[in-house]
C-alpha cells in the first residue's frame, strides 16, 4: 500500500528545510557579501543573523565582471639563471686543475647549458669527471637518487646541463615561488578574493573580481621586479659595445642613447629589501623608499664608504633606472631609489619591490576582461529569463495534469532552492552558462515526474484502484529515470573534467540539478502525494 | 479538463516509413558534413585565437566607418558586427569587434588592443569597452584538442554505460542517434555560421546528454516491453513502447524547449547563440531517439531471451536498482 514511513518524512522535509536554509542568503546578496567582507576583515560583522549560514553563490567573472589572466612561466629561464651561479664553482675546480686540462674559457651556450672550452681536449675525461665531483644528489624519477647535473663533452667543449630530475625539482620550486609571489603581489593592489591556481606544469590562473582591466593586472604581475645594485663601471653610447670579462651592457631606462657597463655581480639585490614605500626626493619627485634587511645593510654599508665619490646603478628588469654617484657611505639600511617616474609609477614600483621578483617571467597566453555592467545585464537578463521560463513551465505542469502538477510544481520550487542551497554550501561559482544550466534544469527537472505521472496514467487503466496505480507508477518509471539522469550526470562529469571556465560553471548546475532533480522527483513529490492521498483517499483518480 | 498534447491513447505506425525518415536523416548528415567541410565552422577566439572586443556607445554605430578606421592598423583580417538585443537601451548601440591573432605573437598584443581603443574612440568619443577577450593560438589550438576529446569520451562513456544496462544493439541505437544529433548541430552551426566557440561544446554535450535521457527512456520501455510480449514482432514492440511513452517525450520536450525558447529571448545576446545550439538539440534530439535510435534498433535486431525480473518487493523506495 502507499505508505512511507514517519522518519523518512521527516528526513525528507528536513533536508527540504536545510537546503532553503543554505539557500536564504543568496535572497540577501548584497547584505550578507557586506557581513561576509567585514568578518573576513575581522570587524564585528553586522546586517545578517550569526546563527544562519552565510555561504552565497560565488558570481563567475562574467557576471560580476573582473580580469582573468592566463600566463605561462618560462621554467626554463631558470635552469640557465641556476647554470650561471654554477659557473664560479665550475671555473674554481677546473682552475685546480689546470696542469692536466689547460686553459678554461666559458663561451657562449644555449639555453639551459654551460659551456667550457677546455685548452686540452685530450683530457677531456678528466675534466668530466672533477665537474661531475660537484653534482649533489637529487631524488629522481623513479624513487632513487640521481646526480642534479650532466657533464657531457662536444669537441673540445665541456657541457654542463641540469639533469630531468633536478629539472623537474627546480620546476616544481619555480612554480611554487612564482605562485606565492603573484598571490603577494595581487594581495598587496587590495583586490578582493582572488582566485591564483596553478594549471598543469607551468602555468597560472589569475582572476581577479571587479578589476577594470586585465591590463592593470598584467601590470601589476607581468614584470620580474629584479632588482640590483651594481658597480658601474663605464658608459657608452654604442649597444653593441664591448662589455668585457665579467661585465655587462645594461641600458638606461631615462635615455634611449645610453648604455652602462656594469659589473655583473650585484652589490646587494632586491631579495635583501624588507621594505618599500613611495615617497617623494628632495626635489618633490615620486621616488621609492626603501630598507634593507641586515645583512644587505651590512654589505650596502660596506661598499659605499669604500666607494665615495664613484657613481653605482639602481637595476630594475635589465634597465638604469638611476646611478647616483655615492656621496657618503650609507650605513643605516636605508636609502631612496629616484627616477623619472610619476606618482603612480613609484607606487606600483613601491608594491613590487615589496612583494619581491618572480623568478622566472610569464608570457600571457590568454586574459579576458569584462566590464561589470555587462556582468550586472547579464544578470539582469537571466534573473528575467529564469522567472519567465519557469512560470510558463509551472502554468503548462498545472494545466497538464492538475493537482499532480501542483505537486510538481512545488517539487520544482523545492528543486531550484535546494540546487540554490548546495551550490552555496560548495562554495560553486556561477557562471553565464550556469545560468543557462539553471533554466535548463527547470525544464529538464520535470521530467522524472512527467515519467511518473504518464506511467500512473498508464497504470490506471489497468490497476486495482488508484492506490496500487500511483505505487506501481513510481515503481515502474524508477528504471526510465534512473538510467535516464545517470547518463545525463555522465556527460555533465564529463564536462566538469575536461572543460574550462565558464563551462565548468555549467556543467556543476547541470549536475548538481540532476541531484537536486531526481531527489525531489521521487522524495518530495512522492511524499507529497501520498499525504494528499492518507487525507483525501479518492475513489478514483485523474492523473 | 486537462491539457493534452498527445492523445489518451495513440497508435502511431514510426515504421512504415522507416526508409523516409532515415534517409531524410542520412540527408542531413550529408548536408552538415558537406557544409562543415565546405565552408566550415565560424570559430570564435576559444578556437581560433585572437581578440574580441565588444564596444558600446550611444550614437549609432556606423560599421562602415568603423572599418575603415580601423584598416589602416593592418591587422588583418578583422571583423565587425553590429549586435542587437531586445534588453538594450534605446541609446544602447553594441558592436563586436574581432581580430585575428596577430603573427608571431604568442601572448594578446595589449598594444594592438590599447591602439583599437584610441582610434575609436577619435569617431565614437563616449565608446566603452565592456568586454575584452584575447587567447593566444597555443591555448586555442589546446581548447579545440580538449573540446573534441570531451565530446568523443562522453559519446564512449555512454556507449559502455547502453550497453551494460541494456544490450549492445541498444548501445549502438542510442550513440547513432548521438552522433546524428551532434553532427545534425555542428552542421547548423557551419551552414548559419554561427559563432562556434568553447560554451558551444557544452551545448553539443548538454544535446548528447539529453538526447540520450529521451532514447534511454524509450529503450526502458522496449525492455519492458520485450519481456512482457514475447511473441510479438520487434517491429510492433518498439512502436508500442514509442506510442506509450509518447505523452512523456512531447512534454518533456515542451517544458525544456519553453525554459530554453525564454532564455532566447529574454537571455541577452551573450548566450544567445548557446540557448540557439541547445533548442535545436532538443528538437533534434526528440526527433532522433525516435527515428533514429529506433529504427537503428529494429534493423540490428535484438536478443528476445529477456530473463524474467525478480519481482521487487519491499519499500517505496527499495527499487532504485530497477
Amino acid at each position: 500500500m502507499l505508505h512511507i514511513e514517519g522518519w523518512k518524512r521527516v528526513v525528507i522535509w528536513a533536508t527540504c528545510a536545510l537546503g532553503l536554509l543554505f539557500a536564504l542568503p543568496n535572497g540577501f546578496y548584497r547584505q550578507v557579501e557586506s557581513y561576509n567582507d567585514a568578518q573576513e576583515a575581522g570587524h564585528e560583522p553586522t546586517g545578517w543573523p550569526s546563527f544562519l549560514p552565510s555561504g552565497l553563490v560565488n558570481l563567475g567573472l562574467d557576471l560580476r565582471g573582473g580580469a582573468h589572466l592566463l600566463g605561462e612561466v618560462k621554467l626554463a629561464e631558470v635552469y640557465t639563471t641556476r647554470l650561471e651561479g654554477f659557473w664560479p664553482e665550475v671555473r674554481n675546480v677546473l682552475r685546480n686543475e689546470r696542469a692536466t686540462i689547460g686553459a678554461i674559457r666559458q663561451q657562449e651556450g644555449g639555453a639551459g647549458e654551460l659551456v667550457v672550452r677546455i685548452g686540452n681536449p685530450e683530457q677531456m675525461d678528466r675534466a668530466i669527471e672533477v665537474v661531475q665531483t660537484l653534482a649533489r644528489p637529487v631524488a629522481s624519477l623513479t624513487g632513487g637518487m640521481t646526480d642534479d647535473i650532466v657533464v657531457t663533452a662536444l669537441g673540445d667543449n665541456l657541457i654542463v646541463t641540469l639533469s630531468e630530475a633536478e629539472k623537474l625539482a627546480t620546476d616544481d620550486r619555480t612554480m611554487a615561488q612564482s605562485l606565492e609571489i603573484i598571490r603577494r603581489r595581487v594581495d598587496e593592489a587590495g583586490t578582493r578574493e582572488p582566485t591564483i591556481q596553478r594549471q598543469g606544469n607551468d602555468r597560472i590562473l589569475i582572476q581577479v573580481p571587479g578589476l577594470g582591466s586585465a591590463q592593470e593586472l598584467k601590470d601589476l604581475i607581468g614584470v620580474p621586479a629584479l632588482l640590483t645594485f651594481q658597480t658601474v663601471v663605464g658608459q657608452t653610447s654604442n649597444p653593441n659595445g664591448a662589455a668585457g670579462v665579467g661585465n655587462e651592457l645594461v641600458p638606461s631606462a631615462n635615455n634611449e642613447e645610453l648604455y652602462y657597463i656594469l659589473s655583473r655581480s650585484p652589490v646587494v639585490t632586491g631579495e635583501e629589501l624588507t621594505d618599500a614605500q613611495p615617497s617623494f626626493d628632495q626635489n618633490g619627485r615620486p621616488a621609492v623608499n626603501f630598507r634593507f634587511n641586515t645583512s644587505g645593510a651590512r654589505k650596502f654599508g660596506q661598499y659605499t664608504s669604500d666607494h665615495i665619490g664613484d657613481p653605482f646603478a639602481i637595476v630594475l628588469d635589465n634597465e638604469v633606472i638611476s646611478a647616483p654617484v655615492i656621496e657618503s657611505a650609507i650605513t643605516g639600511g636605508s636609502g631612496i631609489i629616484t627616477g623619472s617616474f610619476d606618482v603612480a609609477e613609484s607606487t606600483r614600483l613601491a608594491t613590487l619591490l615589496r612583494a619581491g621578483s618572480l623568478p622566472a617571467s610569464l608570457e600571457f597566453l590568454e586574459e579576458r576582461t569584462v566590464g561589470p555592467e555587462l556582468g550586472q545585464d547579464s544578470i539582469d537578463a537571466g534573473k528575467i529569463a529564469c522567472l519567465v521560463g519557469f512560470a510558463a513551465v509551472l502554468i503548462f505542469m498545472f494545466l497538464s495534469y492538475g493537482t499532480f502538477g501542483l505537486f510538481a510544481n512545488i517539487a520544482l520550487l523545492i528543486n531550484v532552492v535546494l540546487m540554490f542551497g548546495l551550490l552555496s554550501m560548495i562554495g560553486a561559482t556561477l557562471t553565464l552558462p550556469g545560468i543557462a544550466g539553471i533554466v535548463l534544469t527547470i525544464g529538464m527537472a520535470v521530467d522524472a515526474n512527467v515519467l511518473v505521472f504518464e506511467r500512473i496514467r498508464e497504470e490506471l487503466k489497468t490497476a486495482k484502484g488508484p492506490a496500487r496505480a500511483i505505487e506501481l507508477g513510481y515503481e515502474k518509471a524508477l528504471s526510465a529515470i534512473v538510467d535516464a539522469n545517470i547518463t545525463t550526470f555522465l556527460t555533465a562529469a564529463i564536462l566538469f573534467i575536461m572543460g574550462a571556465g565558464p563551462v565548468k560553471g555549467f556543467a556543476v548546475t547541470l549536475g548538481l540539478g540532476i541531484i537536486t532533480s531526481v531527489f525531489t522527483a521521487i522524495f518530495v513529490t512522492r511524499t507529497m502525494v501520498v499525504i494528499w492521498f492518507e487525507r483525501r483517499k479518492p475513489k478514483t483518480l485523474e492523473v | 479538463m486537462r491539457l493534452r498534447l498527445v492523445k489518451r491513447q495513440t497508435a502511431y505506425d514510426f515504421f512504415d516509413k522507416w526508409k523516409l525518415w532515415l534517409g531524410l536523416s542520412a540527408l542531413l548528415v550529408v548536408l552538415s558534413i558537406a557544409s562543415t567541410v565546405t565552408q566550415g565552422l565560424n570559430f570564435g577566439i576559444d578556437f581560433k585565437g585572437g581578440t574580441t572586443i565588444r564596444a558600446e556607445s550611444s550614437t549609432p554605430i556606423d560599421v562602415a566607418a568603423y572599418r575603415q578606421t580601423i584598416e589602416p592598423l593592418a591587422l588583418g583580417d578583422v571583423s565587425i558586427a553590429e549586435v542587437f538585443d531586445p534588453s538594450f537601451r534605446e541609446d544602447q548601440h553594441v558592436v563586436q569587434i574581432r581580430i585575428q591573432a596577430q603573427d608571431g605573437q604568442e601572448a594578446v598584443a595589449s598594444d594592438v588592443v590599447l591602439q583599437l581603443e584610441t582610434i575609436l574612440r577619435s569617431i565614437a568619443p563616449d565608446i566603452r569597452f565592456p568586454s575584452v577577450e584575447s587567447v593566444g593560438p597555443k591555448v586555442s589550438g589546446e581548447l579545440i584538442k580538449s573540446a573534441v576529446l570531451a565530446v568523443v569520451i562522453a559519446i564512449a562513456v555512454v556507449l559502455i554505460y547502453i550497453w551494460l544496462r541494456f544490450e549492445w544493439q541498444f548501445a549502438l541505437g542510442a550513440v547513432g542517434a548521438l552522433v546524428h544529433d551532434v553532427i545534425l548541430t555542428i552542421g547548423i552551426f557551419s551552414a548559419l555560421q554561427i559563432k562556434f566557440d568553447l560554451a558551444i561544446i557544452a551545448a553539443l554535450l548538454t544535446i548528447v546528454g539529453y538526447s540520450l535521457n529521451d532514447t534511454v527512456v524509450v529503450f526502458d520501455r522496449v525492455r519492458e516491453n520485450l519481456r512482457r510480449y514475447k511473441k510479438k514482432d520487434l517491429s510492433e514492440v518498439l512502436n508500442l513502447s514509442i506510442n506509450e511513452t509518447l505523452s512523456r517525450t512531447v512534454m518533456t520536450s515542451v517544458t525544456t524547449l519553453l525554459a530554453l525558447i525564454s532564455l532566447f529571448v529574454l537571455g541577452g545576446d551573450v548566450i544567445r547563440g548557446f540557448v540557439f545550439a541547445m533548442i535545436w538539440g532538443v528538437v533534434v534530439g526528440t526527433y532522433s531517439s525516435v527515428f533514429v535510435a529506433s529504427s537503428t534498433l529494429l534493423r540490428l535486431g535484438v536478443k528476445r531471451d529477456w530473463s524474467k525480473p525478480s519481482n521487487t518487493d519491499g519499500n517505496q523506495f527499495a527499487n532504485i536498482d530497477a
